[in-house]
Formats: structure tokens, sequence, C-alpha cells
């Protein structure tokens, strides 16, 4: 930690937070607010006058809320940076000064209640997202009486109240009556490991750090009696079981199986435990001094934000997707950003550290090269084609295309540096103007007509998004998951390059059943291209209907990278769907679809006319 | 070169048995064969691997192929592979496309051999449909701001930070709390070495 403080290269943004983030890899801009410490960071020297007449108390949250600090505080002894701050939430009010005692303390002269939040703006050209997690909070489910009894504690809790640094300066005493507990029984994967309370994952962690507490207690209080309830322990890493025999060997019990009933003695505060024992078949019933609840890992609930912002998406337990789980394994989907810790997923000390050191190397390629390229998939505009119309602007999720203006004769412009190629623009385009790079209409429509050329009854035509839906068919194959061969992909960066006219068109060639898939919305790789997709499906599926063809045979999706399971379910749905379509239904379509197409020829022949005959009377 | 005659090679992948031993490769290659524009057809055991490589490398220069056509797994994984590789030879790489008959054939239709035999030469095909329309494409090349955003001052944060520093790098690193430390600060020791977490 102080290491950073004093790093020549290192600029630290202590409470401060992400605004905005615009950019790509190897440009990207950054707003970040520094919240107002209403203390001179630099002119600080931690002396702590301050707080000796700063007259409001609340609960040290550091502390675990198990002791209490002033509105004027330093959030650890060893904090860096080693300065103060008022937390005005709590502060009697700085407009006007209420108080000001702190103020008159400091020689230093170094408050300020007059400091405001700065809005610092960086160009960086990688980041890397280490934002960490949360600890499962037991208190609304009441797990194991959390919040009845007062002798329930969190693994959380019980690191305070071991440390030298904690409320009872490492004197380890339970709460109700501040005595030494002796026997002290630890609940393992208290919301985790669950599909009915916390999270259904392992949270990989909670095994070696109840293992590690034992060892501590044992090592502090010889005479402690530790009883540890698990479901199976996982001690899989390198010393990892040994230090797990020395547990045991300490003369830790190890009761295989999770209390079922908990209850307080009125008198003495100890805590009851009901458990069957899983491998003798017995329920004993054990009587504690104390309890602590081994509490899982869970994702920051604050991280939407960010997520939007740096287009990251999650896999269903809720922390960050990575780019490949074994061949990226620190590399986030959007190029130029790297995961470091647990915001990837839960891991102790060392594999945190181990990824940190595998991000920044990652990081280091790109900021040693100087250069990226950018992929050859970006929007060109015609302008014979285009008729200002201004829509290409309006779709564009990342503002990439300039404004048109058909009076002053302005066509709209792609930046190409900004666009990522998710296609909408192309999509949406009236005119055609618009030719997306490397998934033209050209090839798009090549594919389409491949694929229904020979035995289109059997066919099913999906477009899927590279990112989500496609990974996700990626997943099915990793897995293994079997599902009908009729299926045939084709691949487009975003589901919001797929254009109406290529779906009429395979309805056209004989497709009995035609799918979009694309990401969640909130996975969405191109900001909220994909509103637009669901917004012209759902155009598409009035325009069926108006035209007297069943719209469920255009089926939309939404399969992200993670869903393997769901992708092979969508296929084998789509399957069953696509039988019942028959050659009449496809004929009849057809039919419809030529009439529709010549009914446009001929609307469009009559206005080329009528613009001809106009020009001439000119 | 563009208005030349189409000139497409397809190489079939066998990846050792991932896909050989679902899909019938040679069916495949042979089918290939008889495609529109494809003027030599290659099967190899791996063709990511530098024998597979070097076969494309050789063809593109032999049968003076203007578009390549590699059927094997996902572009996810070897797309920048034979992007390089093709480059290597001479050829832009948006020549180059991929028919994935691994991830979304031979190991979703296991039981259906004959089935999934038919797939993959359809993915060819349309893979080949589409290598009809490629066209070069030349990537941008954007420069690099030399500096590194780190969001979040915990102990992976911290690591982050300090390694791209002592890189020479500058960083800026970012904590939401008055402090840097996150939840490792809290902590008494940490496992398995029992020592002080700050």
């Amino acid at each position: 930690m102080m290491d950073v403080g004093r790093h020549p290269r290192i600029k630290l943004l202590a409470y401060s937070e992400i605004e905005h983030v615009s950019g790509f890899i190897g440009n990207f801009n950054v707003k970040v607010r520094k919240k107002a410490r209403y203390v001179d960071e630099n002119d600080c020297t931690a002396c702590g006058d301050c707080v000796v007449d700063c007259p409001v108390i609340v609960p040290d949250e550091y502390q675990q809320g198990l002791s209490s600090r002033k509105a004027i505080y330093i959030q650890l002894p060893q904090a860096v940076p080693s300065a103060y701050l008022i937390d005005m939430d709590h502060c009697l009010g700085n407009n006007p000064i209420a108080c000001g005692k702190c103020q008159e303390a400091c020689e230093k002269k170094c408050i300020n209640f007059d400091m405001e939040d700065e809005i610092l703006e960086l160009e960086v050209g990688t980041i890397i997202v280490a934002t960490g997690n949360e600890v499962y909070d037991p208190t609304e489910l009441d797990e194991f009486g959390y919040r009845s009894f007062e002798n329930v504690i969190t693994s959380m809790e019980f690191e305070r109240l071991i440390c030298a640094g904690g409320p009872t300066e490492g004197h380890f005493v339970r709460p109700t009556d501040h005595q030494r507990p002796i026997r002290i029984g630890f609940i393992q994967c208290v919301g985790s490991r669950s599909d009915n309370r916390g999270n259904p994952y392992c949270s990989n962690i909670c095994c070696m750090n109840t293992i590690k507490d034992t060892l501590l207690l044992n090592d502090h209080y010889p005479d402690t009696e530790s009883k540890v309830f698990y479901i199976d322990i996982r001690a899989f890493g390198k010393g990892f079981e040994d230090m797990f025999k020395r547990s045991k060997e300490a003369g830790v019990k190890y009761i295989r199986g999770i209390p079922g009933d908990v209850w307080e003695d009125p008198v003495t505060k100890n805590i009851f435990l009901a458990v069957e024992d899983t491998t003798s078949g017995k329920v004993e019933v054990h009587e504690l001094d104390l309890v602590v609840l081994s509490v899982g890992l869970e994702p920051r609930k604050d991280m939407k934000h960010l997520q939007q912002l740096l287009t990251l998406s999650s896999t269903a337990d809720g922390f960050l997707l990575e780019s490949h789980p074994k061949l990226k394994p620190v590399d986030a989907p959007t190029r130029g950003i790297f995961y470091a810790g647990c915001v990837e997923a839960p891991k102790d000390v060392k594999e945190s550290v181990t990824q940190a050191s595998a991000a920044a190397a990652r990081a280091s390629i790109i900021l040693n090269a100087g250069k990226v390229q950018i992929e050859a998939i970006t929007a060109q505009i015609n302008t014979d084609e285009c008729n200002y119309c201004g829509l290409c602007a309006k779709v564009c999720p990342y503002h990439a295309i300039t404004a048109a203006d058909r009076k002053l004769g302005i066509y709209p412009e792609v930046i190409q540096a900004a666009c990522a190629g998710c296609g909408t623009c192309g999509a949406e385009c009236p005119t055609d103007a618009i030719t997306m790079r490397h998934f033209t209409d050209f090839q798009i429509m090549a594919q389409v007509d491949s694929i229904l050329d020979k035995d289109n009854m059997d066919k099913v035509v999906a477009f899927a998004c590279n990112w989500c839906s496609y990974a996700g068919g990626d997943l099915c194959g990793t897995s293994r998951l079997q599902y009908p061969t009729n299926v045939r992909l084709i691949r487009t960066m975003c589901s919001g390059r797929v254009d109406e006219k290529f779906v009429i068109h395979a309805f056209k060639k004989g497709a009995p059943l035609v799918l979009v898939s694309g990401c969640h919305f909130a996975d969405c790789h191109y900001i909220n291209a994909v509103t637009w997709t669901q917004k012209r499906v759902e155009k598409l599926w009035n325009k069926l209907e108006r035209l007297g063809i069943r719209p469920e045979r255009l089926q939309l999706e939404w399969i992200s990278a993670a869903e393997g399971q769901k992708f092979a379910r969508v296929m084998r749905e789509l399957e069953e769907m696509r039988k019942k379509v028959t050659p009449e239904e496809v004929a009849e379509t057809i039919k419809i679809l030529e009439r529709e197409e010549a009914k446009a020829l001929e609307k469009k022949a009559g206005k080329a006319k009528k613009a001809e005959e106009a020009l001439q009377t000119a | 070169m563009y208005g030349e005659e189409l000139r497409i090679g397809v190489f079939v992948c066998d990846c050792g048995l991932n896909i050989a031993g679902t899909v019938d490769c040679k069916a495949v290659a042979e089918y290939s064969e008889t495609l529109d524009d494809v003027v030599a057809v290659i099967r190899n055991k791996y063709t990511c691997a530098d024998p597979g490589q070097n076969e494309i490398k050789k063809a593109i220069i032999e049968h003076k192929l203007n578009r390549v056509v590699v059927a094997s797994c996902t572009p996810k994984i070897h797309e920048p592979t034979f992007r390089q590789c093709v480059a290597d030879a001479g050829l832009n790489p948006y020549l180059y496309e991929m028919a994935n008959i691994r991830e979304h054939c031979s190991w979703v239709h296991q039981n259906e051999k004959a089935k999934a035999t038919e797939k993959a030469k359809e993915l060819v095909k349309s893979a080949v449909a589409r290598a009809r329309f490629l066209e070069p494409q030349i990537e941008a090349e954007v420069p690099v701001t030399k500096a590194a955003l780190v969001i979040g001052g915990g102990v992976a944060g911290i690591q982050s930070a300090l390694d791209l520093a002592d890189a020479g790098h500058q960083v800026y690193l970012v904590e939401k709390e008055p402090s840097i430390g996150g939840i490792m600060a809290a902590l008494d020791k940490t496992y398995p070495t029992m020592d002080c977490s700050i």
C-alpha cells in the first residue's frame, strides 16, 4: 500500500469515482470525480488533533461497526493517502458551518469546508478493472440467527475481533459479555452453494479462511475448542491440504453437516446448533459460546454503471465475463480492458495478485507496442445513395456519425476511429447507402442464398451476434451439448446488423423459420445497439402479420456467451417449430413476398417516371 | 486484382479426431472441389499447426489463390491465426473466411455422423459463397496513449498498478474509498502464509 503512495509513476486518486468513459483501445477518455474530503490531502499529517473535539459519533465501517469513529476520521491507521476526511453525511454541517471545532484544532490549517468535488479528465491507452467484490450479508435472511443472536458473527467481524488493530486490540471476545469464547463454531457455505439462499456457486476462499481462523485461534488461545460445520472442505491449492491437516492435528473438530436449527440460551447467551453429522447419520446438538458464519463472496451491486460504460458483460453468477475462460482469462471482451481480482470471480489473495500481474503484463503489451490495429469492419457511407435522412447518426450507439443537413447539402460522415462496427446504421439506412466493411449486404445475402438453395424446408436460418449468441453456440460445442443439425448460423458483429431485408430475403428464398439472436440488453457489446434489434424485429412481426405470414416464423432470442445450455435448448425448440411449417405455407409466403416486391418495384418505377416528367417540365 | 477471376482455396481440418471423429472430412473435401470458383482443396490433420499453415501459404502461391476458406473451428480462436497466415503469403487478411465445423458441427452432432457431414459440407458452401464477395481491407493503425487506468485499489488493483508503474508506465489508480487497501486491509492474517494483510 505504501509503495503505491510513493511511486513516482502512480497518480493515486482515492475517494474518487469513474463518471464517464469514452473511446476505444489505446485511446480511452475517462472522467473521474474526485470527491471533496474537506481536508487537504497533501498537507494533512494525520496527527489526529481534529478528531478529539469532533462531537459526532458514528459506527466505524472499517471495524465492521464493532466500534465507532468521528465525523472527521481516517479510514484505517495505515491509510494511503495518509489523510483525514470529513464524512459530510454525518458532520453537523458546512453550510453554514455549524460546529467547526475540527478546523479550530487543526494547526496546519488543512481543513477547508468550502472544498468541492473535482472532475478530472484522463487519457489512457488501457484500463484494468479491479473493483473487487462484496461479502455476503446474512442479515436479510437472518441466516443462523445472525440478526437475532448477538453471539452469531460473520467471518469479516471475526477478522476485526482477532486483529491487533481491531476494536478490542486483538483481545478476542464475544459481543454479549466481552468474555473470551472457548467453544467456537464455524458454519461454512453461508451465502454459497445454495440454489435457495444466497448464491449457487462456491465462493472459493471460505474453507481456507476458516481453517486459517482455527489455526489463529489455536495459536492465540490453545484452549479454544473449534468446531467446523461443512459440506465439503475444499483445500485444493498449494500448501492448503497441509494447513487443513495442521488444523485437524491441533484438535479442531470437522463435522460434515450444516446446522438445521439454531437457538440461544436466554441466560448464558450461548448458541445451540442442531446438526446431522452426515458421516454418522446422527443428529447432534452442540453448545457454543460463539458462532462464526463463513460468508461467501458476491459481485458488487454498484457495478452496473461501470459495466455499461466499459461495455462489459457478466456471467450467470454476476461476475464479469472474460474474453476466453482458458486462453484469455484476464482479457475483457472489449479490447484494451483487463480484469484483476475478484471482479472476475471469487479468489484469494494469491490468485488475485497472480491475475493482477497477468493483467498488468497484458496491458503492457499494448502500451509497449505504442500503436494498435483497428479491425477493418467499420461503416462507410456512399454519398451517392444517401438521402440525408439522418437515421444513421440517430441510431449509432457511439455517436460516431456526424449529423446530415439536407439544406446545406452536408452528408453524414463516419468517424472511423469511433465506429465500432456494430452495423446498426447499415441495417437502418433506408437507401442502402451504408456499407459495413467485411459484413456487407452482398456477403450476408450470399450466405442466405447458399443456405436455402437446396433442401430449404429443412433449414433454420439463424443470425447470431459475434459476442454473445455465436459465442453461446461455441460454448455449446466445447460443452458437447447436442442439438439438431438443421440450424445454419450467419455471424454478424451485432444483432443490430440484421437488416429487415435479410429476413425478408430468407423468407422469399423459402426459409421455414428465421432466428435473430443477440446479447441480453445489459450485455450488449455496442452499448444499446440491441434495442434497435428489438425494435426492428417488432416492426418485422407487424409487417409479416399484415402480409398474412405467421410472425412466429421469425424468432428473437437473447443468448449470452455463457448460455450454452440455453443455446442448445433454443436450437431444439426451433427444430420443433420448423417441423410445423408446411411446404404449402412456405410456397404461399414466397408468393406473397414476390407480389410485394413487384408492387414495390412498380411504385419505385412510378416515382422515377414522375420525377423524370417533373424534370422535363421544369 | 479485383475483376480478376475468383480462385478459392478450401482447407478442411480434421482437428485430430475433434472434427474427423464425427464428420467425414474426406467427403467434405471432395464436395468442396465441386464448388464453383474453388481451385484447390487440401485436407489437414491440424490446419492451425505449422505444417497446416505452410500448406495454405504454399497453395496461395502455387494455385494463385485470391480467397482462402478454412473449415475448422470457431473464428474466435483461430481467425487471427489464419489472417496472419494468409497475410504472410501476401494475401490481404480480409480475403480469408472460416467455416466453423467443430464447435457448431462435429461437437454438437456427435451422434448424427451422416447429418453432421452434410451440415459441414453446407457450412463450407456458405463460407465459399461469402468468400466470393470478400474485399481486401486496410486496418487503421491508431497510436496508443502511454498511460493506464486501474479502477479499484484493493490487493489486485495495487499489484497491477505497481507492476505497470515499475515497467515504466504512467498509472492512474482510482479508488472509491478514502484509502486504498480494499477488503484485504480489513483482514487480520491471510492464508496460506498467515502473515499480516497490510
